[in-house]
This record gives C-alpha cells, structure tokens and sequence, in this order.
C-alpha cells in the first residue's frame, strides 16, 4: 500500500494536468456542437462523401449532425489520443523512472519484494487511468445536459468502456516495456501510442492493412461501429487483454529478475 | 555469528569491472572497513549482498541465510546508506524517511526525531532544495532509524562536513555498541584506521587483504623523505624511490629504529614520515602478493 500510495501521489500534477486537459478539450467540442449543428448537415454530408478520408475516420457511417455521432468522433480523437499518451506516459516511466532518476537505491533495499513493489505500480497506474476516465465521463454528461442534448446511455457508455479498455491496454504493454529500459522512456511511450493510432488509420483505409485491426487497440475503440451496432467487438477487444497481460507478465518476470542500476 | 559471509562470490556485467571470487567474512559486532579506490568494485559488492545485483557465481549470505532466497527478512535487519543518497524530488525530507519507515511496517518516528535532531536535519525542506550533505543526512536517518542488526555504509562521509562526520561516528559508535554490526566502505583510509577494527581491501574486483586493521596497519609502509641527500641508504632497502631537487622520497616499512639510526647518520636538514597513499599501500599489498605467489 505504501507504494501504491507514493506513485499516486507522485504522479498527482501530471494526472492533475491530463485530466483537466482531456476533460476541457472534450467538453469544448460538445459545447460547440449547438452551433455547428445548424450548419451540420451539409458538413455532414461533405464528410461522410470523401471516400477514404471518411472511412479513416469513421464518418462514413455515422452521421456528424447528431450529437453522439460528433461525440463518437470527437471522443475518438480526444480522448483516444489524449487518453492513450497519458497511458503510455505512465505505463512507461513506472518501473523505468526509479533507474532514471537513481532512487532504484532506495526503494529496492527495503524489505519488500520486488513482486510486491511491481504490484503496487500496476495498480497505481490502473486506479490512475480509471479516475481519469471516470472525471472525464462525468463532465461529458452534464456538457450534454449543458446543451440539452440527451445522452444515448448505452452507446456512450460502451464508448467509453472502449476508451478504457484500450488506455489499460496499452499502459500494460508499456508497463512490460518499462521493465527494459532505464532511460528515454517518454518517446517510446508516446511513439507506441501514436503507431497504434496511424495504425486504425491505416486498417480503415486500405483494405489489405485490414489485419492491423488485430493489432492495435483504436480498432475496438471506432466510434462508427460502436454506435451502428451498439455493442463492443469482443474478439478485438479479448486480443488487447491478451496482449495487456503479455505486457503485465513480461514486465514482472524481467524486472523481479532484474539487476538494478544505480 | 557470521553476519556477512560471501564465497568465491562473482559478478561481471557489461564493460564495468565487477567483482571476482570474493570471499568476505564480516562477524557479529565487527566494526569491518572496505577500502578500495572508485571503481574498485564496492559498490558492487554491496549491491550484490543486498540483492539488487545477482551474482554470476559464488554465494552471498547475510546472517546465515542466502539472500536469493530470504531477501525480505534481511533487509528488515539492515541499515543501507547508497552512496549517491538520491530520494523522491518533490517528497518533504519528513515525508521520505516516513515512507522508509512505512515500507518496514514499523514506526520509527521517535528514533527519527532524535536523529534529525542530532543531524540538524530540517525536515519540512524538499528534497531537491537539499545539497548532497544534507541527502546524506537523510540516509543516514533512513538507514537508522529502525535500529537494524547490520549497518552497510557506501561512502557515509562524502559530503559531509566534518562536524557531522564526527556526530555521524559517534551516532555509528553508539549502534556498535549496542551490538550492531557495521561494514564500512569508504576510499578515505584514515577514517577506516580511525573506527574500524577490521578491513578488508579491493583492488580491481578483488580482495587483496583482509585482517585487523592494526596488523593492516602494521605491515603498512610509510613515505619517508629525507631533505639534503639524492639516494637512498642501502641497508633501508626503500620502494618507489623518488628523487627531487634536494631530497629523496621513498617507501620503507622496516623498523622504525633501523631508520632512525640510519638518518642520524645521514647529511640531511629535514625529514618528514608521512602515512604512504592508498595507492601506494594497494602496491605494497601487490608486491605481498607477487612475492607470495
């Protein structure tokens, strides 16, 4: 608990700063949504006409004149991007910043077990993300109210779900990584998450690519299938938590093995 | 009983030195120096008794037991002061050594007064406005204030100054009394003949002495200089010989009337015996081995 306690207190400015981040970029796009709305459906049409371009980013099959199909894609790029760095950013760093920052030292020579330690990290970085996630859905729903748009419940739940599942994933996958390096985490990390995300992008457009959807969480994520068919796709989404776990494993078999530099 | 036992222990890794077929013994109430110069291998040695570092071959045991296996009660038992004393930056000094203690699932918060006390330690500054002395002081309460069995001091006194060198011994003397065991290292030579009653010395990841310090100290050579002569008589058989404008410089580990006697005799206006550097005691100790093998 001791651990558990220090990391989330260490990494409390930076939660404090991604939070407030995500949170105000998100509620700004629905804010604004009574106002484009209006001008909307010829928007709407444009983007939903631009074949491949559409396609990348879902809006071939949602329309961008209702609110939970602008939500879907604006949450797609928000709190898809946004969310999935601060993931990266804290998977990364967790076991990789007490070597960087030489306090490996200190922390290794008490008498708890590395295991224990690895643990409680973990766990830091999930309850982080999921307090996030949490904030973040609270100040969604009432920029809705705000406007007077109503929530579509079940697909904004499941939307945000997905963007859970996929920040958890890839901090365990980062996590896993961290066990590894000691230094120049930060650009693995980010670099990690951005592929992932060119990767969606490339799985949408190009029909050959298709095989990436396996492999990058942003397929499970897609805002346009989510709402279409009001459901999560398990399969993909059963892969991320394989690969989440491959992550987790791999990260405390290496680090409680580990020798520790100074 | 044995609290610090290492045998043939081995480490190498990447381009650093390592350590090679260590074998180190330190007892119950031992106040035990490590000598050696930076990069010698002590900070790996000490990494690898306390875990952090697993050894290629060889075994490390700390109060009988192998530390592969038994890491957590060890540790309960030790007191580590790491050379480089770094701590969480934006932690309070107060909240650090309350986290250590934590982490030990003990309160220590009286023993810590007293020590911050001792140490003129401010506990409510942050760690980053702390100037290395002042981390070191940190450590020092972090690795006391649990009253462990076994103290393990990489470097204590860098960065100290030498008030709280002198409160820092005392509060090491005081533990050693008590029954603590204490194992030392430190490049600085006096301050492992001032405290310690045994040491042992490093070289290059290997042990090259091991034995109370007084009989160290006895086969020690000293650097003699002799002012108004260019060579060194023959029957004092000096080493390392060194030979300046108006004086000659060597090392003689003889007995100290023979040279007496000899410098008597001798056209010089000045002398002075120094003790000898580290560098030139690890050559001694060279030679001792080269002749013996």
């Amino acid at each position: 608990m001791t651990v558990y306690l220090k990391e989330l207190k260490q990494d409390m400015k930076a939660w404090e700063i991604w939070t407030v981040a995500i949170t105000f970029m998100l509620v700004l796009c629905v804010l604004i949504f009574p106002e484009m709305k209006n001008e909307m459906d010829d928007v709407s049409n444009l983007f939903s006409n631009m074949g491949g371009f559409s396609a990348a980013f879902g809006m071939d099959q949602v329309s961008f004149g209702e609110i939970m199909g602008f939500y879907g894609i604006e949450c797609g790029n928000v709190l898809g991007i946004g969310g999935s760095f601060f993931a990266a950013l804290l998977g990364i760093s967790v076991l990789a910043k007490e070597e960087k920052e030489r306090t490996a030292e200190f922390l290794y020579t008490h008498p708890v077990s590395r295991s224990s330690i690895l643990t409680q990290k973990l766990f830091a970085v999930l309850t982080e993300i999921v307090a996030m996630n949490v904030v973040i859905a609270v100040a969604a729903v009432l920029s809705f109210l705000a406007v007077g748009e109503e929530v579509a419940v079940r697909e904004f739940v499941l939307l945000h779900i997905a963007y859970l599942i996929l920040q958890i994933e890839i901090s365990g996958i980062c996590f896993g990584i961290s066990a590894f390096i000691r230094r120049g985490s930060i650009g693995i990390g980010l670099g990690i998450a951005l592929a992932f995300y060119f990767m969606n992008i490339v799985a949408n457009i190009s029909e050959s690519a298709e095989f990436l959807r396996y492999i990058t969480p942003f397929a499970y994520t897609e805002a346009s299938d989510i709402i279409s068919k009001s459901e999560l796709d398990m399969k993909l989404i059963g892969i991320g938590a394989l690969l989440f776990a491959v992550g987790v494993c791999v990260g405390f078999v290496h680090y409680t093995k580990k020798d520790i530099a100074a | 009983m044995t609290v610090i036992e290492t045998k043939a222990l081995t480490k190498s890794y990447g381009k650093a030195r390592g350590i090679v077929n260590l074998d180190l013994k330190v007892e119950e109430g031992d106040f035990f120096g490590f000598i050696g110069p930076n990069g010698a291998g002590k900070s790996t040695t000490i990494r690898t008794l306390l875990g952090m570092l697993s050894p290629t071959s060889g075994t490390a045991e700390l109060f009988g037991k192998d530390i592969s296996g038994h890491k957590k009660e060890i540790l309960s038992e030790v007191g580590y002061m790491p050379s480089e004393a770094m701590f969480y930056n934006g932690m309070k000094v107060g909240e650090v050594i309350a986290f250590s203690a934590r982490m030990r699932k003990k309160d220590c918060s009286k023993e810590a007064k007293q020590l911050c006390e001792r140490l003129a330690l401010d506990t409510g500054k942050r760690i980053e406005e702390l100037s290395l002395g002042n981390r070191k002081k940190v450590a020092i309460v972090c690795a006391m204030q649990h009253n462990p069995r076994l103290y393990i001091l990489d470097e204590p006194t860098s960065g100290l100054d030498p008030l709280m060198q002198k409160e820092f011994f005392d509060l090491l003397k005081e533990r050693h009394e008590r029954g603590a065991a204490i194992f030392l290292s430190s490049h600085v030579l006096s301050e492992i003949q001032q405290h310690c009653s045994k040491a042992a010395i490093i070289k290059e990841g290997r042990l090259i002495a091991l034995d109370r310090v007084e009989n160290l100290s006895r086969t020690n050579a000293r650097r003699v200089t002799f002012h108004g002569v260019d060579s060194v008589p023959e029957q004092l058989g000096g080493k390392s010989v060194e030979v300046l404008a108006d004086s000659v410089s060597f090392l003689y580990s003889g007995d100290l009337k023979t040279l007496l006697n000899c410098a008597a005799q001798l056209p010089i206006y000045d002398m002075t015996i120094t003790e000898p550097s580290l560098e030139e005691i690890f050559l001694h100790y060279y030679e001792k081995e080269g002749e013996e093998a």
